[in-house]
C-alpha cells in the first residue's frame, strides 16, 4: 500500500478552512478597487515623471531602454554668451520626449541611468485610457506627473550619502 | 400527490412537460447553486478575496452574467474536425447528467422513475459520460483535446469501480437496490436498538462514504484529480477546441453532475430527504422533502469543493495507484465486513 501522508492532507484542509473563516470575520486582503483605494507604497513603481528643465535630451534614456518606448527629438541652439563679448554658447532644446506606456514594462532602467536627475518614479497608477494610442504621454504630461513625485525617504541612519532632493 | 394519482389527472403529454420542467430545475438549480456557492464564494474566501460583488447583491447574478457571456460567443468547429461529433459530444455528456437526476427519489412520493434497480441505473448511466469525453476529444483533431480525453477515460474508468464497489456497502446494509428503499431502511433503521436517529449509512458505511467522495471527485475530474483537463500541460484537454454554448453545455455538466452526485451520497448516506424524528410515510416529506435533500447535497458538496480548492493536481501514476492500490481493496474489504457483519447481526 502506498504513503498516503494522510495528516498532510488533513492539515491542507485546515488551511483552506482557517482561510476562508478569516476572510468571513476579518474581511480580505483584497480591496473592491474602483470603490475602495489601496494607497500604494511610497516608493511603488507607478508612472515615470519628466523633470523637463534636467534634461538635456542626451538620450541614454532611449538607447537604454529595452522595449524602445522613449521618443527624444531636440535641435541646437545658440545661447547669448555668459559674459559680454564671450562666445554664444551652443545648448539642447528638448523638442519631443514621449513615453509609450503601451510598451512601458516598468523596468525603471531610464530612471536609474538618467544622469541630470530628470526623470522619478510616481506612484500614480490610474492613467489607463480607452484608446491604446493615448497610453503615449508627451513632455507635458509627464511634467505634470512632478507633483506627485514623493520626497525621497532618509537613509538609515549612519549613511554617508546625500539624501537626493526632487526638483520641483 | 404519488405519480398514480397524477397519472388519472393529468394526460401523458402534460405528465411529460411537467416532468420535463421539474428536470430541469433539478438539474439546473443545484448546478447554479453550487457554481455561486463554492466556485464564486468558497473558492474566494478560500483565497483571502471576496469573489464577484457587481452584478447583484454579493455578485448573485454574476452566473447570468456569464451565461449570457458564454451565449454571445461565436461557437467555433476546428476546420478538420468531425463536425457531426464534435457538436454532438456536449448532448452526450449532459444526457448522461440528465439521467442520473432520475432516480434520486425528493420525498416518499416524490421521484421520476421508481425502478428496483435504482441505484444499478444511476452508476450505468453515469458512465455514458465518458464517451462523450471520448467523442469530444476524438472529434477535436487535436493532440491535446485526444489526449485529455484518454486521460479522462483512463480516470473515469478506474474510479468508476471504487464508485460501484463502494455504493455495494450500502446496498447490503440496506438489501435493496431501488432508492426509495435505500432511503426507508435508513429511516427505519436503528443503532444498537436506538432508533432516535434512523440509521444513515454514514455511521455503519464511513469507509464507503470516504471512497465514495474520492471517486465522485475523479469521476467529476475535478482537482485534485483534473488530469484530462490540466492547464499547464493539455491546455483545457478534452474542452481545448470546444468555445462558446458547447464549452457552456460542458461546464454545466460539470457542475451539474457533482451536485447529483452530492445528491446521490446524500441519499446514500446521509438518509436521503429524511429527516430524524419524524415518521417517513408522513405525506408532510413531499413538501419539505426535496429542501432536505438540497441541503444535505449542499453539506456533501461542501466536502467535495473543500477538497477541489485544497490539493492540488496528482501526478497520472498517482491517480492510478490511488485507485487500483488502495480504494479497490480497501472497497472490497468494507463489502466483505459489511457482508460477514449483515450475516451475523
Amino acid at each position: 500500500m502506498p504513503n498516503l501522508k494522510v495528516p498532510g492532507l488533513i492539515k491542507g484542509l485546515g488551511v483552506t478552512m482557517k482561510t476562508m473563516l478569516r476572510t468571513l470575520t476579518k474581511g480580505s486582503h483584497t480591496v473592491q478597487y474602483p470603490k475602495v483605494k489601496e494607497a500604494p507604497t511610497p516608493r511603488a513603481r507607478g508612472v515615470i515623471a519628466l523633470h523637463e528643465e534636467n534634461c538635456t535630451s542626451c538620450m541614454l534614456c532611449v538607447r537604454e531602454c529595452p522595449d524602445w518606448c522613449i521618443y527624444i527629438e531636440g535641435h541646437k541652439y545658440l545661447a547669448p554668451p555668459r559674459r559680454p563679448g564671450g562666445k554664444p554658447r551652443k545648448k539642447n532644446a528638448l523638442d519631443r520626449f514621449d513615453i509609450d506606456y503601451a510598451l512601458c514594462m516598468y523596468c525603471g532602467i531610464c530612471v536609474e541611468v538618467c544622469p541630470f536627475e530628470a526623470l522619478f518614479w510616481t506612484p500614480e497608477f490610474e492613467y489607463s485610457e480607452p484608446k491604446i494610442a493615448d497610453l503615449l504621454h508627451d513632455k507635458n504630461l509627464l511634467g505634470q506627473w512632478m507633483e506627485t513625485v514623493p520626497e525621497f525617504t532618509d537613509y538609515e541612519a549612519g549613511s554617508e550619502a546625500k539624501k537626493p532632493e526632487v526638483p520641483r | 400527490m404519488s405519480t398514480l394519482t397524477l397519472a388519472a389527472e393529468l394526460a401523458y403529454w402534460q405528465q411529460t412537460s411537467i416532468r420535463a420542467v421539474v428536470g430541469l430545475v433539478a438539474v439546473l438549480l443545484p448546478a447554479g447553486t453550487l457554481v455561486y456557492l463554492f466556485l464564486f464564494k468558497m473558492m474566494s474566501f478560500m483565497q483571502s478575496r471576496l469573489g464577484p460583488m457587481e452584478a447583484g447583491p454579493y455578485g448573485s447574478l454574476q452566473l447570468l452574467a456569464e451565461v449570457g457571456k458564454f451565449l454571445q460567443k461565436e461557437d467555433i468547429v476546428p476546420a478538420k474536425a468531425d463536425r457531426v461529433v464534435f457538436k454532438a459530444a456536449p448532448f452526450v455528456v449532459l444526457v448522461s447528467t440528465f439521467l442520473l437526476v432520475l432516480v434520486i427519489p425528493g420525498g416518499p412520493d416524490l421521484m421520476f422513475i421508481d425502478v428496483d434497480t435504482g441505484i444499478f441505473l444511476a452508476l450505468a448511466v453515469s458512465s455514458i459520460s465518458v464517451i462523450g469525453i471520448l467523442m469530444a476529444g476524438w472529434a477535436s483533431a487535436s493532440k491535446y483535446s485526444l489526449l485529455g480525453a484518454l486521460r479522462a477515460t483512463g480516470q473515469l474508468i478506474a474510479y468508476e469501480l471504487p464508485l460501484v464497489l463502494a455504493v455495494m456497502g450500502v446496498v447490503i446494509q440496506a438489501g435493496t437496490l431501488n432508492m426509495q428503499g435505500i432511503v426507508m431502511a435508513q429511516a427505519q433503521g436503528e443503532i444498537f436498538g436506538f432508533g432516535g436517529i434512523g440509521s444513515p449509512f454514514i455511521i455503519t458505511q464511513f469507509l464507503g462514504f470516504a471512497i465514495f467522495l474520492v471517486a465522485v471527485q475523479a469521476e467529476l475530474t475535478q482537482p485534485p484529480f483534473d488530469m484530462p483537463v490540466a492547464e499547464s500541460e493539455l491546455v483545457t484537454g478534452y474542452l481545448t477546441e470546444y468555445s462558446g454554448m458547447r464549452f457552456l453545455m460542458f461546464f454545466i455538466g460539470e457542475f451539474a453532475t457533482a451536485g447529483i452526485f452530492s445528491a446521490l451520497a446524500a441519499t446514500l448516506f446521509l438518509g436521503g430527504w429524511y429527516v430524524p424524528g419524524l415518521d417517513p410515510t408522513d405525506n408532510l416529506f413531499n413538501v419539505i422533502g426535496p429542501m432536505v435533500l438540497m441541503g444535505k447535497m449542499i453539506l456533501v458538496a461542501f466536502l467535495i469543493f473543500w477538497f477541489r480548492f485544497t490539493y492540488p493536481r496528482f501526478r497520472e501514476d498517482q491517480l492510478q495507484t490511488l485507485a487500483w492500490k488502495v480504494l479497490i481493496p480497501l472497497s472490497l474489504v468494507n463489502i466483505v465486513v459489511t457482508g460477514v457483519l449483515k450475516v451475523v447481526f
